[in-house]
């Protein structure tokens, strides 16, 4: 049998146009022959695909023609999230934005890392407090000052030497003095050292860390009254490029630290300081800062070692907040200020040969 | 969805009904019914307008042959059925794309349709075989091919249109048109 009559009588077949007698041998040609069932069930299936191809594509067409009413474009202007330039770059961009801000981010800490900006010491800032290190070699002479003083059968300070050391300043004459609150920070007793070498002890009547700001009081049997303090404290801000000066002890001895104040605000932008060119040691901490007049206007607290000169000083208007701030039950003796200022009219250093009977030394003793 | 066309919504089961009685009415219905929900999907996702259209109409089809096979259960809205079939297949075309930046943006809430989806895929690729066989037969077989298999026209109305002075050559000539064709679909 030749494929063509195959064909011819498959389809007629399947499409049930074959006799009945036909039919009956042709299922029997089927039985015998399995290729010729498996060219039935193939040409039923690809006839079949052909069929399904024809429903699509009017399928398609039928879709298609509907698709032409609508108005795709006004549809489109109408479903369109209008997303603002920023998101659509962000949709479009966000893994090259993100690897990029990540690279920034590791950059910025890696430099922050070298630099040593990530760490919270701050390198530039030295509190002005004379530490034990620093200090190693006054200890020595002081011990051996001390062991004269008590072997002279006099016993004006304690025996043993201070460790930490700043300066002070009287506010008034009965014993209120101010210095610096890291300067008394932690102290187990704090004395005073006036110029003539005499030591009294003190109590740390307040603290203030926020200007770093502390009064002492002097509770000492052998004090006697200073007398009214020879100079006022101004109120108002002084003017950059006012020459200033400063009394303290960064040593045994009182030094005079002539300047000019720099800048009205202290370390790192702060308000509450004044920037001041003028040269401080360790142990000026505390110090009074004067200008021309004879007028406090401000507390020494701190220099800058990176910068050369450049040293730090508590406003004195925020010294007098501080004063204010003082509950009252923790003074048992009036603290006064002196409004007189009796210096104006001196010369330098008559000014400071007054001054020097109201600047101590003050001394700290811890464990 | 939207204010410029008023379109109506069919009930689910008068779109499978209709479906199931051919009806143009229905059909038309139904397209007009989902097709924002669907622009509005591929045109917020990287797609266009004709993007939206190719796989809006992928998924009638999809939904069409499913209903006429019979073996479509209203297991869920038709809306979330048409969505969730339109959102597979235009992941997987930006993704073909690589046009696909990590995420969709959804309006809707959608069915995991994968399982049927490879059947239609399977099915539509067999059915691209055939229209590319088709298109490389060239006439008159593709015409005899049509007319005989497709539009189910009689031998006899075939031989008159092609002008066979017998029934018996117009045979031969469609036997040999079936093989050749056959063959190129098979080749593919």
């Amino acid at each position: 049998m030749k494929d063509d009559q195959l064909l011819d009588m498959i389809e007629r077949y399947l499409s049930g146009e074959m006799p009945a007698a036909e039919r009956t041998q042709f299922d029997a040609l089927c039985k015998k022959d399995a290729t010729i069932s498996a060219k039935i069930a193939g040409h039923k299936e690809f006839t079949g695909l052909m069929k399904q191809y024809n429903d699509r594509l009017n399928l398609q067409n039928r879709l298609d023609k509907i698709h032409q009413e609508i108005d795709v474009h006004m549809l489109k202007d109408d479903l369109m999230a209008h997303p603002s330039w920023v998101v659509q770059m962000w949709r479009n961009h966000h893994s090259k934005i993100s690897v990029a801000a990540s690279v920034a981010i590791l950059a910025v800490l890696i430099i922050l890392y070298f630099t040593g900006d990530l760490s919270n010491r701050d390198p530039r800032f030295q509190q002005l407090k004379a530490d034990v290190e620093r200090v190693k070699k006054e200890q020595d002479k002081l011990g051996a000052k001390t062991d004269n003083i008590i072997k002279a059968g006099k016993t004006t300070g304690p025996a043993i030497s201070a460790k930490f050391r700043g300066t002070g300043f009287a506010l008034t004459g009965n014993g209120y003095i101010v210095t610096n609150n890291h300067v008394v920070n932690g102290a187990d007793s704090v004395y005073v050292q006036n110029a003539e070498g005499e030591s009294f002890h003190t109590k740390v009547v307040y603290t203030d860390p926020l200007y770093d700001v502390a009064i002492l009081q002097i509770n000492d049997a052998a004090f006697k009254n200073l007398g009214a303090v020879p100079y006022s404290f101004k109120k108002t801000k002084s003017d950059l490029g006012e020459a200033v000066y400063t009394l303290g002890y960064p040593g045994d001895d009182l030094k005079f630290g002539p300047g000019a104040l720099t800048a009205g605000t202290g370390f790192h932008g702060d308000t509450t300081e004044y920037e001041l060119f003028i040269p401080v040691n360790p142990g000026n901490s505390g110090g009074p800062l004067l200008d021309d007049k004879g007028n406090i206007i401000g507390v020494i607290n701190g220099k800058q070692t990176q910068t050369q000169g450049a040293a730090f000083a508590v406003k004195s208007n925020y010294l007098l907040k501080a004063i204010q701030s003082i509950p009252a039950d923790s003074l048992n003796k009036s603290l006064t200020l002196n409004t007189k200022n009796t210096l104006a009219n001196l010369t330098r250093t008559q000014q400071i040969k007054k001054l020097r009977n109201y600047v101590f030394m003050v001394k700290v003793y811890n464990q | 969805m939207n204010n410029q066309i008023n379109v109506e919504i069919p009930s689910d089961s008068e779109v499978i009904i209709g479906i199931l009685n051919n009806s143009d009415s229905v059909l038309k219905k139904l397209y007009l019914a989902y097709f924002p929900m669907v622009l509005q999907l591929v045109i917020n996702n990287n797609g266009d307008e004709d993007e939206a259209k190719d796989v809006y109409q992928e998924a009638i089809i999809v939904l069409y042959n499913k209903v006429k096979r019979g073996d479509f259960e209203l297991s869920s809205k038709l809306k979330t059925y048409i969505y969730s079939v339109c959102r597979r297949l235009w992941l997987k075309r930006l993704k073909q794309l690589n046009r696909y930046g990590g995420d969709i943006k959804d309006f809707q809430e959608y069915l995991v349709v994968e399982d049927e989806l490879e059947k239609h895929e399977e099915r539509d690729l067999q059915l691209n075989k055939m229209g590319d066989a088709l298109k490389l037969l060239g006439e008159p077989c593709k015409t005899i091919m049509e007319d005989f298999y497709m539009h189910s026209r009689s031998m006899q109305d075939i031989c008159e249109r092609f002008g066979y002075t017998n029934a018996d050559n117009a045979k031969t000539q469609k036997y040999k048109c079936l093989q050749r064709l056959k063959k190129l679909f098979f080749q593919q």
